[in-house]
């Protein structure tokens, strides 16, 4: 009974036949540039449009502050080094984040520290949420930027973004938030929640890699990020990526379309996998039940390496990731796991599966049917396993 | 993460995994903060090695240096199983990627360390023979 199951939605995702056929005539006899003159070049532009119209619609955002950029780690980037080099001509050189956020803020925010700016990096709960009062605390005369996740990319967590949002307006501080996990899982609506910038990512909701966007509500003026031609009202030149750039809007347009309905049924098989899993001894979920994107699972199992873990279910035909040390290419384990206080040999055993649109019920019952059996297996051979059953007894 | 069929092989199907209890020497190394923990039981009669068999907590990598570090000592007289190196190790498994070098270290580490653990209980000491088996580089614990 062996099958395949994609597990690790919130690495990327399949695109959808409907994103594939909106590209098809852009990667074929469309292919004029948009800022050429000509019908070809006219039609493209009209694409281009139509797409920034559809994006800035799903945010409840303008089209003109919507830029489309190479995908999320691009708009984060953008968002965060201009905000912070245009601020500093006022003086303001301070920026607040949290400890557990993606790495293409993390290490943005590295990189402006070497430039002499100051960071406040945020503790977040032991269930994985940031707390709106420490972001208060954080915020001074000199805050140029606050900068949150929506949903973190580990362990699912949705952040208490509106009151972040009304916090920061009322202080005046700028707010940004790398949304890449969260858009078309989670309402959103940036005049609403007041959101100042917002980067998103097209590959995670079944658009293809290398397309993202940035929105930047009108009145904030960010440095180009590319020089060059206008496109992008110049801020970010190069000729437009049209096929990607539509196959985004219409990815963007189907996923929020209806999000309740989507998020319900994914919801459901999460907690399906989730309550399959937890009476495994020894094991925990990390990250809030409640708050949490419909489709994250992620779980420690004790005394059994992630990687080891990884590879058994490969073998099963199951795509999962972990936060194991093994598996980020450094010795430490994921930065997110030991931030929600989890000791390193806990956070090298964990489990990420996350759902999507694709997947279903035998696919859940599936991962059910062989989680078990390898979790067995390596704690069978875990001299570590034998330390902690030791101290049990 | 890119490893060769030969680990691949030795990490779902590895050989001599469990553990001997009447052994001559157990050696254990690595530590559960940095992810990998080995655990090496000796078998001795007449200076030579005549069974072993491993317990690891660890990686692909970790499990399949275990597996093919037990294949190349078991037979062996002790002094030529003291000759076993990482990078023997390395090379009968076609290769590890660069971050899994220190997984080879460590079975190194472990066969000396049940070694030495053999010479304890011999009442010798092991250092002269042994060597200094130290902490895995990778570790900064």
């Amino acid at each position: 009974m062996s099958r395949f199951v994609y597990a690790d939605n919130a690495a990327t995702t399949k695109i959808t036949p409907n994103v594939l056929d909106a590209m098809m005539p852009w990667l074929t006899e469309g292919y004029g540039n948009a800022s050429s003159i000509y019908s070809k070049g006219r039609e493209a532009l009209r694409a281009l449009n139509e797409a920034r119209e559809t994006v800035a619609a799903a945010l409840g955002a303008q089209a003109g502050e919507i830029y489309f950029t190479s995908g999320g780690s691009e708009a984060d980037n953008w968002a965060i080094k201009g905000v912070a080099h245009t601020l500093a001509k006022k003086g303001k050189r301070h920026l607040i984040t949290s400890v557990f956020e993606h790495h293409a803020v993390l290490h943005t925010m590295d990189s402006l520290r070497k430039e002499g700016f100051e960071i406040t990096l945020l503790p977040v709960t032991d269930k994985g949420l940031v707390r709106v009062e420490d972001v208060a605390a954080a915020i001074r005369e000199d805050t140029a930027l606050v900068s949150i996740m929506y949903a973190n990319n580990e362990i699912g967590t949705i952040q208490p973004i509106p009151e972040i949002g009304k916090l920061c307006r009322e202080k005046g501080v700028l707010f940004h938030t790398d949304a890449v996990q969260a858009v078309g899982n989670v309402p959103i609506d940036v005049k609403e929640q007041n959101i100042d910038l917002l980067s998103l990512s097209g590959h995670k909701l079944h658009a293809p890699k290398g397309v993202g966007a940035l929105y930047i509500r009108r009145g904030i003026v960010l440095p180009n990020l590319i020089d060059g031609g206008a496109q992008e009202k110049s801020k970010r030149a190069g000729t437009e990526n049209v096929a990607g750039i539509v196959g985004l809007a219409e990815a963007i347009r189907t996923a929020c379309t209806d999000i309740e309905g989507r998020a319900a049924r994914v919801k459901k098989l999460r907690d399906r996998l989730i309550d399959g899993l937890l009476p495994i001894p020894r094991c925990c979920l990390n990250g809030d039940r409640e708050h949490r994107l419909p489709g994250n699972v992620n779980i420690s199992f004790e005394g059994v390496e992630g990687e080891a873990l990884l590879l058994w279910l490969d073998q099963n035909g199951i795509c999962a990731s972990s936060g194991s040390a093994c598996t980020s290419g450094s010795l430490d384990p994921s930065h997110v796991l030991i931030s929600l206080g989890l000791p390193h040999e806990v956070a090298h055993g964990s489990l990420r599966l996350t759902l999507g649109d694709f997947n279903t019920v035998e696919d859940v019952d599936y991962i059910l049917s062989v989680v078990p059996g390898v979790i067995e297996r390596l704690r069978a051979m875990s001299p570590l396993w034998e330390r902690i059953i030791a101290n049990e007894k | 993460m890119l490893y060769s069929d030969k680990v691949m092989e030795h990490f779902t199907n590895p050989h001599n995994v469990g553990e001997l209890p009447d052994a001559d020497g157990i050696g254990e190394v690595g530590n559960a903060k940095c992810g990998d923990i080995m655990k090496m039981y000796l078998k001795i009669d007449g200076g030579k090695i005549t069974d072993i068999k491993f317990k690891t907590f660890g990686c692909g990598a970790a499990i399949a240096t275990s597996s093919i570090a037990t294949d190349m000592i078991k037979g062996q007289t002790i002094e030529d199983a003291l000759k076993l190196t990482n990078k023997a190790v390395v090379e009968a498994l076609d290769g590890l990627p660069p971050a899994k070098i220190h997984c080879s270290v460590l079975a190194e580490q472990a066969v000396k360390a049940a070694l030495a653990d053999y010479y304890r209980r011999q009442g010798i000491d092991p250092t002269p023979i042994v060597g200094d088996i130290g902490e895995c580089e990778a570790c900064h614990v």
